[in-house]
């Protein structure tokens, strides 16, 4: 009885996918509205779009379109969890390989000048079936472990791609080409700029964290405090930073020999620091306050020091809240150290405001994906990280 | 032994405990009873200083307790309270590991100790001393955070309406383990509850507190027959007196010679659980057999009912 009407709900169920209606709606204006790349005479001139036949040879161009369709076919329809994966995973990987293919078809062999950068069509068509994988993804709702080693593979392609040379001839690696050494130069100041900031908030952050918890005049002071700081523009805040570091520099000995200045890195670090302390405090603040009173009723009543309380019971209790807000900040981090560029603190901001100056959108990109890169990657490692230390135990009611 | 030396706390202008005096003996059950708010939490957390008085002295065989460093004391008492408090990122038997660990014992007898006191507690140390807290029901939780006070084989054993979160059947089980732990170890045991029928059931002495105050202290029997203030009074419940009195005694104190019809009783069963066995199959005198299945005599109506008059 009970079955016979599930049956009949799902007869007259149409046989569409909700979400996969709206993927195949982007994709196909990605792949037959939207312009697929753009060819330039010069880095800085307006560029022409090209469609997919236009921008690619001819047997690739319907190749692509073949797949493309078909991939939207997958989406549409309710398929089962793998082909939809395999369909979407096929369409980007076919995506990633063709577009570097678009440099050679369009550009005459001799001329160093023209760019082609990959158009609003292929951008459209790639985030439609990232959507895709993400859906399916979270359809299989894999595990911490699994999430990384997808994680690898997606890196690991698009490295393959990038040390093959299959994308060389697109602009933004022709932007890379002439910069190569001061790429990883950037990138390294933008990593130390981002984690180092992180580190030292933590390592204030946390004992911060710990005296707000027990002082409770302390908490709302520190909080709010920490709050106004969120508040700052970040501009603003180097701008409020120039003058006392001005000041350290000049007055303190030893500060200017290890780089304290009014502007560079060290405000960059400082305003970075002071952003990141918040998600620390507060989350340690949060973590703390959620230890069951029985457990530390318990801890103390058992013979354990205060130290040994807050080792052994509170801080691995209050863990994953902490990380998350760890989490919050290296994301952040990675995204405002862009910022550090505005005051010579060097990064990827570099390339970004430099392109801003030069109207050069290639030279822009080159700064911001992989910014985009970092951040998404530091926040799948930690997500995964915050699942491996907390479920244990917090799948269940606490005390 | 334990004495409470005019102890008095006062937290502002309000007096949560005043002026208690009162002498634990080793080896017993001592159950302190009272409304919310009567203080005899704090009393009990004032023995192990997780409260500290404000004035007055408590001596534990006969040494102030605030002669050794709060931990170290806190180490050699057992504390088990409402809810268990167990550490619920710590497996069953690290939880049960917690004092022994403290204290610097060795692995192998710590893992023996915890066998031992699981096996004790009825569950099965394999199965249960690697899960989480979370894992287990309540009744086993709470059998668990007992274990974990008594792991480190205290004297002292101090008990905050332990069985409180337990549903009736398993209370009932919990406080007959109780029982038969406090005989294995010999352990001295305060208890607070405001269950009357808790107190009755497993006190050898009962201390009532009413505002602060110990307003009696004595074995169930004289407060039952002697209650020294109106208080008292109300908390037993004047219409429950005779069915405690009952409760406190044994069948096999009430066994008179003789022969009866019917299913036997056993000896253990209380005289109140007897008289409700008699009322419900209708006869006036049941057998009652021992341990070891023999029958030791039989229990009559009448002689329950004469022992459940006002004694004189």
């Amino acid at each position: 009885m009970a079955i016979g009407v599930i049956r009949e709900t799902e007869r007259r169920s149409l046989p569409f996918d909700k979400l996969g209606v709206i993927i195949a709606a982007l994709a196909v204006y990605g792949a037959f509205l939207a312009p697929f790349a753009t060819f330039r005479a010069n880095r800085i001139v307006q560029g022409e779009g090209k469609a997919i036949l236009e921008a690619l040879p001819p047997s690739l161009g319907y190749g692509l379109l073949a797949l493309v369709t078909f991939a939207i076919v997958v989406a549409v329809l309710k398929t089962s969890v793998p082909v939809r994966m395999a369909a979407a995973f096929a369409a980007l990987l076919a995506l990633g390989f063709l577009i570097g293919s678009c440099a050679g078809n369009l550009v005459p062999a001799e001329n160093a000048y023209a760019r082609v950068s990959p158009a609003s069509g292929f951008w459209v068509l790639v985030f439609a079936f990232a959507l895709l994988v993400a859906d399916a993804l979270t359809r299989l709702n894999p595990g911490p472990g699994l999430r990384l080693l997808f994680l690898a593979g997606a890196l690991a392609l698009v490295g393959a791609m990038l040390a093959t040379g299959r994308w060389d001839g697109l602009s933004i690696l022709k932007e890379y080409a002439s910069r190569a050494d001061t790429f990883w130069a950037e990138a390294g100041r933008h990593l130390t700029l981002a984690l180092g900031s992180l580190v030292a908030a933590t390592v204030v952050g946390l004992p911060l964290g710990i005296l707000c918890h027990r002082v409770e005049r302390l908490r709302a002071a520190v909080l709010n405090v920490l709050n106004a700081i969120q508040t700052i523009p970040s501009i603003a805040l180097f701008g409020i930073l120039i003058g006392p570091l001005g000041w350290i520099a000049a007055h303190v000995p030893g500060a200017e020999a290890i780089g304290v200045r009014g502007i560079g890195v060290a405000p960059a670090f400082v305003a970075l620091f002071l952003y990141s302390l918040l998600p620390v405090v507060a989350n340690t603040v949060v973590g703390l306050a959620g230890v069951p009173r029985a457990a530390n009723d318990a801890a103390r009543g058992l013979g354990m020091t205060e130290w040994q309380r807050l080792v052994t019971v509170e801080f691995p209790l209050a863990f994953p809240v902490i990380l998350a807000g760890i989490r919050i900040v290296l994301v952040q981090n990675i995204g405002l150290a862009t910022i550090a560029a505005l005051i010579g603190g060097g990064g990827f901001g570099v390339f970004v405001f430099q392109g801003i100056g030069q109207t050069a959108m290639d030279l822009v990109l080159l700064g911001a994906v992989p910014t985009v890169v970092l951040a998404f990657t530091a926040a799948i490692v930690l997500d995964a990280l915050i699942e491996v230390t907390g479920p244990k135990h917090s799948r269940g009611k606490a005390a | 032994m334990i004495e409470f030396d005019r102890v008095t706390k006062r937290y502002d202008e309000t007096e949560v405990v005043s002026d208690v005096s009162l002498a634990v003996m080793p080896h017993t059950i001592t159950v302190i009873v009272g409304t919310s708010g009567s203080g005899k939490t704090t009393l009990i957390r004032m023995v192990n200083r997780l409260v500290e008085p404000t004035s007055g002295m408590i001596r534990i065989d006969g040494e102030d307790n605030r002669l050794v460093p709060e931990f170290e004391l806190r180490r050699r008492i057992g504390y088990a309270i409402q809810g268990h408090g167990l550490f619920p990122h710590r497996t069953v038997a690290q939880n049960i590991a917690t004092v022994p660990t403290l204290l610097g014992w060795e692995r192998g007898r710590i893992k023996a100790k915890v066998e031992e006191l699981l096996t004790l507690f009825q569950l099965d140390p394999d199965f249960f001393g690697p899960r989480y807290p979370h894992e287990l029901s309540g009744g086993q939780q709470q059998r668990v955070g007992v274990a974990r006070a008594l792991a480190a084989e205290p004297n002292l054993l101090l008990m905050d309406e332990p069985f409180g979160a337990l549903d009736p059947i398993i209370r009932a089980k919990a406080q007959d383990d109780l029982l038969a732990i406090q005989k294995h170890f010999g352990t001295t045991i305060i208890l607070v509850t405001h269950d009357m029928e808790e107190a009755f059931h497993l006190a050898d002495r009962i201390a009532v507190m009413d505002k602060g105050e110990v307003v009696q202290h004595g074995t169930p029997a004289e407060m039952l027959v002697r209650p020294a203030t109106p208080f008292v009074e109300e908390l037993i419940g004047a219409t429950e007196r005779p069915f405690r009195l009952l409760a406190i005694e044994t069948a096999g104190d009430a066994v008179e010679p003789g022969t009866a019809e019917g299913t036997p009783i056993p000896e253990a069963l209380s005289q109140r659980e007897a008289l409700s066995e008699l009322l419900w199959s209708g006869r006036s005198a049941l057998p009652v057999a021992a341990a070891n299945g023999a029958i030791v005599g039989k229990v009559s109506l009448d002689g329950l009912v004469k022992r459940a008059a006002r004694p004189r």
